[in-house]
């Protein structure tokens, strides 16, 4: 196979301006890889920082609901609420191999760019977010604690001032600063290396995820499911289960509105998303017969993206992983359920994990033993959540806080 | 008129009758933005460019995540997709365009997707039968290239453009020099090592690195706008390319006016 792909996913489709910095981290992560002292290194750091191993959350009152075992994940547990922290950290290791002083990265609503900033914040690197100029406005939150960390949080103005041009804005600045910048991407998407890059880092979560099922059930689970936006927290858990033919792995994608509508992103479930090149890789897009990308939708902003990991695609063409669409309102009901029967409050993005899952418990043997990535928590996401529940109390305190607010700048 | 004659060949001929003339050895080639501002736009730009004695000229088909474009042009490929632009319609346009100037070398500029989802082989094809001389397509590496490489290989006249840049080894440029056909296209960057007098002695550096690589002739891009910028290439390149600036003074000043800058850019 070539380097650098997955079955006929993958490639490093970049500038040529950018072929030599993609060799040199190229080099230096298959360096760490091949030493097992950089691996101990990076779970010392991950127990010591990220309360790592996280829980394998035995869920008693959804079993006793459904008459099936039910384990959750609890990546939602670690530093910043998020897996997101398993490879901004693992990442910040190698920058420190590297030799590096300065980390750039993208964000769409935030959440990797503040995962970012607490690594740059906590190992010392000097840290520059790029974020379309419209997230900054409709994500204040995450702005505010990425500048508080100490990160510089840059507005990009260009093309359609959201993700993607925040990407190419990173890259531009990558280009002419490689010898003391890394690019932390924050997920198994991209060009060579960083598909398989982030995914080790990730694969923390299955290995841990394996053995405390073996220790909890003396058998390993009979289904896994993980949300998938780009597909860094489903690569992470598959992988502790990816040999193991007889456990499904379960991918869930961001259905939207519903497929019907065409307002989703759901890649693959969907089977509207067609093999094409974009963003430095070959994967399955939504895209239209040009070529042209289309727009996405979802309630979740970690999973509202047109690509998906080009592994993820692999794995979907060879059957290993299934792959599964929940809606907008279908997410939000599970989100619910969770809080209400376990006090847990699952992130919009993971609740998609969720909301497959209990969708489809009623229909598995009685003798299923389920496991749920929890890839994030909610509570952090108060605004969007608050919007997805359309809470009339939190709407009140809005105005209420925004009058104040008003008032304090008349004075 | 017949055909002109592949690039290479296109551009010693041209560069000989620049000479033979007495005018400066260096010729220029433009880029735009199909759809942007508009096709009827384009043409009238065309147009201006062409009686200007523009020799060769760069049609971007545009794309929605154009990863290798600077802002302006970035933006110009998203206001003309908003705008509804169809890939069928610059092809068409293309097609007209080649018929209207056989004078002129026209290139396609795009993303490897647009190759893709139009189908690789049959988008060749079309732009061979089309007589496009070039395809610059600054996502597709040589590495991952070799299928289109190949199909253009197979068709005379229409050239695979390999991209130099600054960053490159000497053993990249080596293996990308290898593959060279029609010309390379040598990404210099203005403003990125400071001064005027560091970025010459880097951009002789990087073009004496360049010729090593290939013998075919060299096209240099690092934001020219200016006949002091055009100047300063004439004896290190053969080709000039004018891509921003000549959209900026569109956008201000209208098509014609773009005649009369690449008619200033060459005053000798």
């Amino acid at each position: 196979m070539k380097n650098g792909y997955f079955g006929e996913f993958g490639g490093a489709f970049i500038p040529e301006i950018l072929h030599e910095t993609f060799q040199r981290l190229t080099t230096a992560y298959e360096a760490a890889r091949a030493d097992p002292e950089f691996w101990n290194g990076y779970v010392r750091l991950m127990e010591n920082y990220s309360g790592r191993p996280t829980p394998l959350t035995f869920a008693e009152n959804l079993s006793k609901r459904y008459q099936r075992r039910i384990y959750i994940k609890r990546e939602d547990l670690n530093q910043t609420g998020a897996h997101k922290a398993n490879n901004v950290m693992g990442q910040g290791l190698l920058m420190k191999r590297m030799g590096k002083q300065r980390v750039i990265a993208e964000t769409g609503a935030g959440q990797h760019g503040m995962a970012t900033a607490t690594m740059a914040a906590r190992m010392g690197f000097e840290c520059v977010i790029y974020m379309g100029a419209e997230d900054v406005e409709r994500q204040r939150a995450n702005v505010f604690w990425m500048e508080r960390l100490g990160a510089t949080v840059v507005p990009v103005t260009s093309g359609s001032r959201t993700l993607k041009d925040a990407v190419n804005e990173a890259l531009r600045d990558w280009v002419g600063s490689m010898d003391d910048t890394h690019y932390l991407l924050g997920t198994a998407c991209g060009a060579h290396p960083f598909p398989a890059m982030v995914s080790w880092f990730q694969s923390i979560i299955g290995s841990e995820a394996k053995t405390q099922i073996l220790a909890a059930e003396g058998a390993l689970p009979t289904h896994v499911y993980a949300c998938v936006g780009g597909g860094s927290n489903a690569m992470g858990i598959f992988q502790g289960f990816l040999d193991h033919p007889e456990v499904t792995l379960v991918g869930v994608e961001a259905g939207g509105d519903g497929i019907a509508t065409g307002r989703h992103a759901a890649r693959l479930a969907s089977g509207s998303g067609t093999i094409g090149v974009a963003q430095g890789y070959k994967t399955y897009f939504l895209q239209d017969d040009d070529g042209q990308m289309r727009d996405t939708h979802s309630v979740a902003a970690g999973l509202d993206y047109v690509g998906v990991s080009p592994i993820l695609a692999h794995l979907y063409t060879t059957g290993r992983v299934r792959f599964a669409a929940a809606t907008d309102g279908e997410v939000v009901a599970a989100l619910q359920e969770l809080m209400r029967t376990e006090g847990l409050i699952p992130a919009l993005e993971s609740s998609h994990a969720v909301a497959c899952a209990l969708r489809e418990l009623p229909n598995l043997p009685e003798e299923a033993v389920v496991i749920i990535n929890l890839s994030g928590r909610g509570d952090k996401d108060i605004f969007t959540i608050a919007d997805a529940f359309d809470d009339p109390g939190w709407r009140r305190f809005i105005r209420a806080k925004a009058a104040r607010y008003a008032q304090l700048d008349q004075e | 008129m017949s055909p002109i004659p592949p690039l290479e060949p296109f551009i010693r001929q041209r560069l000989a009758q620049r000479v033979a003339a007495g005018q400066s050895p260096i010729l220029l080639m433009s880029h735009l933005v199909l759809g942007y501002p508009s096709l009827e736009e384009n043409r009238r730009a065309i147009d201006a460019m062409a009686a200007a004695g523009v020799e060769l000229m760069e049609l971007q088909i545009p794309f929605s995540e154009p990863i290798a474009d600077g802002p302006v042009i970035a933006q110009a490929n998203q206001s003309a997709l908003d705008r509804g632009f169809r890939v069928a319609q610059g092809l068409a346009f293309a097609e007209e365009t080649i018929r209207r100037h056989p004078e002129v070398a026209f290139l396609l500029m795009t993303y490897s997707n647009i190759l893709v989802a139009h189908g690789v082989e049959r988008f060749i094809e079309r732009a061979a039968a089309m007589g496009v001389r070039g395809l610059i397509v600054p996502d597709w590496p040589p590495q991952e290239a070799q299928v289109p490489m190949a199909a253009c290989r197979a068709r005379q006249g229409l050239d695979w453009i390999q991209l130099f840049t600054p960053t490159s080894t000497d053993e990249r440029l080596g293996f990308i020099g290898q593959q060279a056909r029609g010309f390379c296209y040598c990404v210099a960057r203005k403003g990125v090592t400071g001064t005027r007098t560091d970025f010459n002695a880097a951009l002789d550096g990087f073009l004496a690195r360049c010729r090593q690589a290939t013998s075919t002739p060299l096209a240099v891009g690092f934001g020219v706008r200016t006949p002091e910028d055009v100047q300063s290439l004439t004896h290190r390149a053969e080709i000039a390319v004018v891509g921003t600036a000549a959209l900026e003074i569109h956008l201000r000043d209208g098509a014609e006016a773009v005649g009369a800058f690449f008619t200033g850019l060459r005053p000798t």
